[in-house]
């Protein structure tokens, strides 16, 4: 009987080894270790054993049966793998292939800049000022300082609508809107950007249509420092850490004292090149202390507050900053273009 | 204001600074250096040359053979210029000379005549040929006889000199003078200024007897001095007066308008000279013009005054436009022997004014027009009489004819030291602001620590105390004032909603594909209301540059099919833009218009294409629909909007486009534009949208309150209908909602089929509802009683029959 059961184990794990597909194991398992299959048989005969032979051969059959079902277990398994492996090799894609593409739309580069300015001084404590594209002459040109008689005011130069009424030539109205609403009340912190107009032909400096970004801050005791401190925050935000910001007397109707603030320039880092004319230094920013007589206008004691006042061109930072030769590619909108302003930059 | 280094020396020492340091030092303290030019720069090996010879070119009509003494050897050179001639003395290149442009100077032969250098014009020695006296214009410049043979021409010429190109604020006119800019630079060197010398015999008889001034309005004109300088000769002005006059950009003329050139920018007075022979009679009068008079100026063009126009007469008929131009009939010529040599103080606005007029803007004018120094008119005058003594010959009549009613009052101005230093954020000294006070060469006395300031009527500029704080500054140097940020009272800094809706608007349109486009906000008549929400008439620029920019926008969208167009034409045929900003509506009663704020888009060609798979998607209506919807969904606004069918928006096309309602009332429209336009403009089916954004950000949205998320199973129900092909899905989907009942939570549109297998005129729809209770388990005669309603009333309500 132990003869007959290590014969049909070695019989069946034969055939187990040999098999070469799953049904074949099933049949293999069927066929011996099934109710009907020989070990059962086998051990149907057990009746006639001794009492000290039965447990031998009983443990010796359930051995036999468990060698065979690892066997088969056994063999099962790598089937599946193999299956598994057919499936994946059969899956394989070309992973270098694009993907599908998402639609995703892009900021135009002017907003971006505004935006990044915005929130650099919203991080400040300043609120964002808006006001009308089409103004009247008091809160374009009087309010500021700008008599109906200065040479600064040419008709030739302004888009006028009707005598009173014209498109705005810078968002310095808006901050006479705001300090006016402010009834003489400080502080006043505002950031103002917009579009604003000139009567000027469109060329690659020259745009009829642009946008400016300006600052006002009133309070008691607001000094010339606290100008120079802020726009120095501001240029190294927009044009990068490495600037150096330099500040030159100026001349604006509505400050007093006036300033302009160069910047080292980028492309020669101030060894002096054509973009800044030899110099090392650019251009970008105007700005001063708020004329008594444009405070007293909008209701403000000079005696008791001053402030500062800046404003720079929108477009002149993204010229600078991202090396755009032509105005005109703001307003063209040419896909080629507007689709290059979209990474997130490392400051 | 060009400054040449060289003159400006004899106003103020520069030892020690060259013209480079200087320019940096003046560019700091508050005028603009805005280039520096050396004269001589590329200018090597010009001698001066005496033409002992000249005889005409055996070969040649148009060339002459000079024999030239260059002091150390005399040389054959060939000379093509027509006023060569023996005796003259000339600036010669000699071989090995380069002159601008890198030319080089050789040996040559010129049709078969050596040739051993080359007899120079200004224009070859770099001198724009503006400048040129009208004289050496077409040749070769003559120096006077005086001058060493031999010598460097360039010398003799004052092109060893660097010229600082100021660029002046309007503020800053006193620096329109040789005397103003010494001014400047003593107070930024803190060295003296030297006045020039007058000292003039004057004759016995006396100016008064020869002129009468009368002038009618003092306000026009409160000063007005006239010398009288007897037997002038008529001629060249000294080389050295001519040099300085190009080097500061004005051509010389004759020595007396030489002279008044001369003062002009000595003193930044403008004066004129009056031939008094022929000024017609012994009197000046300076009235204001009457209107329709007629003037021929110096230009010989006749002019037409108005009585805005200053003018200078001889008692009957206008000789000058006051501190403009003089007239023909009165002006200087070779013969004129008697002179008037006018020096005078209008007023800014009247010379603007004229000015403006006659398109004649000119160095007088323009100092005119920003207010010459009253102190100085006076001194102009005898110098010029003096000058003009010196190098004209003459006589200088006795004292002067005069109009004198010219209020010369300095500012004083009181300032404290804490004031200044409160402003600046500095930390100066009493002592440090007394000093800068006097460089300039203010008047300052010290009360404790106020500063009592007497301006002097050179800056016209300043006249209050933030005037000399910022004096103070840029002597101080802004780079010396500290850095700091504002303290006080700190508010916090934020967006209003209204922003961050434009902000959030912004993301979405982008994040579903659309780019953000700027246009111009002016554009044509045509354009300005194509498109238009509201039917409004476009406002019109009173002088517009072009009929293309002349009208401000009532809509964005033609702007936006222009960008289509245009990318289109490059090759660009998928688009999807957007823009955001102001249309401008005209109002009843209202000053200025309402700007309202706009979005729109436009989309044409593909909008989703994978090309190795294979995929391509055209944009349509639904494309469109589905940001609309999105940006809705953000701005809370999805329970508000709704869309109607619109036939009849011009350049629309009649069945694909849809009125945008919010709350009843329309706010813009979504589409696609009309065939025939696309046809127009050349693009593929082409759809937009614009809407006031300005109604969408201010509409009401309620809080965001949290619902809680059901705990008991939805049922699901489907119908399907067959419909009229007119009737539209929205309608019976409200006709669902409204007999649904407060157990129906959902309803979507699943199908819609039309066409084979559909009667004719009818389309099938399918929607799926979905009902549940948040609290409990809904049971199946509930749902089967609440959809029995539903399915009556879309029988009765819109017409529909059950299918299947």
């Amino acid at each position: 009987m132990q003869e007959r059961l290590l014969e049909l184990q070695q019989e069946a794990l034969q055939k187990a080894t040999e098999a070469t597909e799953l049904k074949e194991l099933n049949d293999i398992r069927v066929a011996y270790l099934g109710k009907k299959g020989p070990i059962t048989e086998v051990l149907r005969g057990m009746g006639k054993l001794s009492a000290e032979e039965r447990p031998k051969i009983g443990a010796l059959a359930n051995d036999v049966r468990a060698a065979i079902a690892s066997k088969i277990e056994e063999k099962q398994h790598a089937f599946e793998t193999a299956a598994v492996n057919a499936q994946l090799a059969s899956e394989k894609i070309d992973v270098t292939l694009p993907g599908r593409p998402v639609n995703k739309g892009n900021q135009h580069p002017l907003t971006r800049i505004v935006e990044d300015i915005e929130d650099l001084f919203i991080g400040m404590g300043y609120t964002v000022a808006e006001g009308p594209e089409v103004e009247s002459d008091y809160y374009n040109f009087e309010a500021l300082n700008l008599p109906k008689s200065h040479p600064a005011r040419d008709m030739q130069d302004s888009f006028y609508i009707t005598d009173e009424i014209l498109m705005r030539t810078h968002t310095s109205p808006v901050q006479a809107r705001t300090m006016e609403m402010h009834k003489g009340i400080g502080p006043v912190k505002i950031i103002c950007p917009g579009k604003v107009y000139r009567r000027d032909n469109d060329d690659a400096t020259h745009s009829h249509q642009f946008m400016q970004i300006e600052g006002l801050v009133i309070d008691e005791n607001i000094s010339m420092s606290d100008l120079k401190g802020t726009l120095e925050v501001f240029a190294k935000k927009v044009f990068g850490q490495d600037r150096e910001i330099r500040l030159r007397p100026s001349f604006f109707p509505f400050t007093e004292p006036s300033v302009e603030i160069d910047i080292s320039c980028k492309i020669c880092s101030g060894k002096g090149c054509s973009v800044c004319k030899h110099t090392g230094w650019i251009e970008v920013l105007g700005g001063g202390m708020v004329h008594p007589n444009v405070l007293e206008m909008a209701g403000f004691d000079s005696k008791t507050y001053s402030g500062f006042a800046f404003g720079i061109g929108v477009e002149r930072i993204a010229m600078l900053k991202y090396g755009v030769d032509d105005i005109r590619h703001f307003y063209t909108n040419d896909l080629r273009f507007l689709k290059q302003f979209h990474t997130h930059e490392s400051e | 204001m060009f400054v040449s280094y060289k003159w400006l020396q004899e106003y103020v020492d520069l030892s020690g600074i060259s013209a480079d340091e200087l320019a940096e030092k003046i560019t700091k303290s508050g005028i603009e250096v805005e280039g520096v030019e050396k004269k001589s720069e590329g200018l090597k090996g010009i001698v001066i040359g005496h033409v002992v010879e000249r005889e005409p070119h055996p070969n040649a009509d148009k060339l002459n053979v000079c024999q030239v003494d260059l002091g150390s050897e005399t040389v054959q050179i060939v000379c093509g210029a027509p006023n060569v001639d023996k005796g003259q003395k000339v600036a010669v290149a000699t071989v090995g000379a380069v002159l601008p442009g890198n030319f080089k100077i050789k040996k040559a032969k010129l049709r078969g005549e050596a040739s051993h250098g080359m007899i120079c014009s200004l224009k070859e020695l770099g001198i724009d040929s503006k400048l040129v006296a009208k004289e050496y214009a077409t040749g070769i410049f003559v120096f006077p006889s005086d001058v060493e043979v031999g010598t460097d021409a360039l010398l003799a010429l004052g092109l060893d000199d660097e010229i600082l190109e100021l660029g002046l604020t309007p503020n800053r006119s006193d620096a329109l003078s040789m005397l103003g800019v010494a001014y400047e630079v003593g107070a930024i060197l803190g060295r003296e200024v030297k006045w020039p010398g007058i000292s003039t015999e004057e004759a016995a008889e006396k100016a008064s007897d020869f002129i009468n001034i009368k002038v009618d309005n003092a306000e026009d004109n409160p000063l007005y001095i006239a010398k009288v300088i007897k037997d002038v000769k008529i001629g060249p002005s000294p080389l050295w007066m001519q040099t300085r006059l190009m080097a500061s950009g004005i051509r010389p003329h004759n020595n007396v308008v030489d002279i008044t050139n001369y003062i002009l920018l000595e003193y930044g007075q403008p004066l004129h000279a009056f031939d008094y022979d022929r000024l017609g009679s012994k009197e000046i009068v300076v009235r204001r013009a009457k209107d329709a008079e007629k003037i021929i100026t110096l230009d010989e063009a006749e002019r037409t005054l108005t009585a805005e126009h200053l003018v200078i007469t001889n008692g009957t008929e206008p000789v000058a436009i006051a501190g403009v131009m003089g007239g023909a009939n009165s002006e200087v010529r070779q013969d004129t022997t008697t002179v008037i040599i006018e020096s005078a103080y209008f007023a800014g606005t009247v010379v603007r004014k004229a000015s403006k007029d006659h398109g004649l803007r000119s160095e007088a004018s323009a100092r005119f027009e920003k207010g010459v120094d009253p102190a100085r008119v006076r001194a102009a005058g005898e110098r010029a009489a003096q000058l003009i003594c010196e190098y004209a010959g003459g006589t200088v009549l006795a004292g002067t004819a005069e109009f004198d009613e010219m209020k010369m009052e300095p500012q004083v101005i009181s300032i404290t030291l804490d004031k200044i230093n409160t402003l600046l954020g500095t930390s100066m000294t009493v002592s440090e602001v007394e000093s800068i006070f006097t460089r300039l060469q203010f008047g300052v006395e010290l009360d404790n620590e106020t500063f009592i300031v007497t301006v002097p009527t050179r800056r016209g500029d300043i006249t209050i105390e933030a005037d000399l704080v910022e004096e103070a500054a840029r002597l101080y140097g802004y780079d010396n004032i500290p850095a700091t940020l504002p303290i006080g009272e700190t508010a916090p800094g934020r967006l209003t909603d209204y922003q961050l809706k434009r902000r959030k608007t912004r993301s979405v349109l982008e994040g579903a594909g659309l780019n953000q486009a700027i246009t111009y906000s002016l554009t044509s008549k045509e354009k300005a209301a194509q498109f238009a929400i509201e039917n409004r008439e476009s406002i019109t620029l009173a002088m517009p540059m072009s009929e293309e920019r002349s009208q401000l926008r009532l809509s964005i969208v033609p702007q936006l099919l222009e960008v289509l167009k245009y990318n289109n034409a490059r090759s660009i045929d998928s688009l999807a833009l957007y823009e955001i900003g102001a249309v401008f509506l005209k109002q009843d009663g209202e000053e200025l218009p309402e700007e309202r704020e706009h979005i729109a888009a436009a989309m044409t060609g593909l909008w989703e294409s994978h090309l190795w798979q294979g995929e391509k998607k055209p944009v349509d209506f639904f494309v469109a629909k589905g940001i609309l919807e999105a940006l809705f969904t953000e701005l809370g606004l999805n329970s508000q909007v709704e869309y109607r069918q619109a036939e009849t928006i011009a350049d629309m096309h009649p069945g694909r486009t849809a009125e945008i309602l919010l709350n009843g009332r329309v706010i813009g429209f979504i589409g696609q534009i009309h065939p025939t336009l696309q046809k127009e403009l050349d693009l593929k089916e082409t759809f937009i949208f614009e809407l006031s954004f300005k109604d969408a950000a201010q509409a009401n949205v309620a809080p965001i309150a949290y619902q809680v998320i059901p705990r008991f199973p939805s049922i699901s129900r489907d119908i399907a209908l067959v419909v009229d092909t007119n009737t539209v899905a929205g309608d019976i989907k409200k006709v669902i909602i409204e007999a649904g009942g407060s157990l129906l939570k959902e309803v979507s549109i699943f199908d819609l089929y039309e066409g084979e297998h559909m009667e004719a005129g009818k389309k099938s729809l399918a929607y799926s509802l979905k009902y549940f209770d948040p609290e409990r388990t809904l049971t199946d005669e509930e749902v089967t009683k609440a959809h029995e309603k539903v399915l009556t009333a879309v029988k009765e309500k819109s017409g529909a029959e059950l299918r299947g």
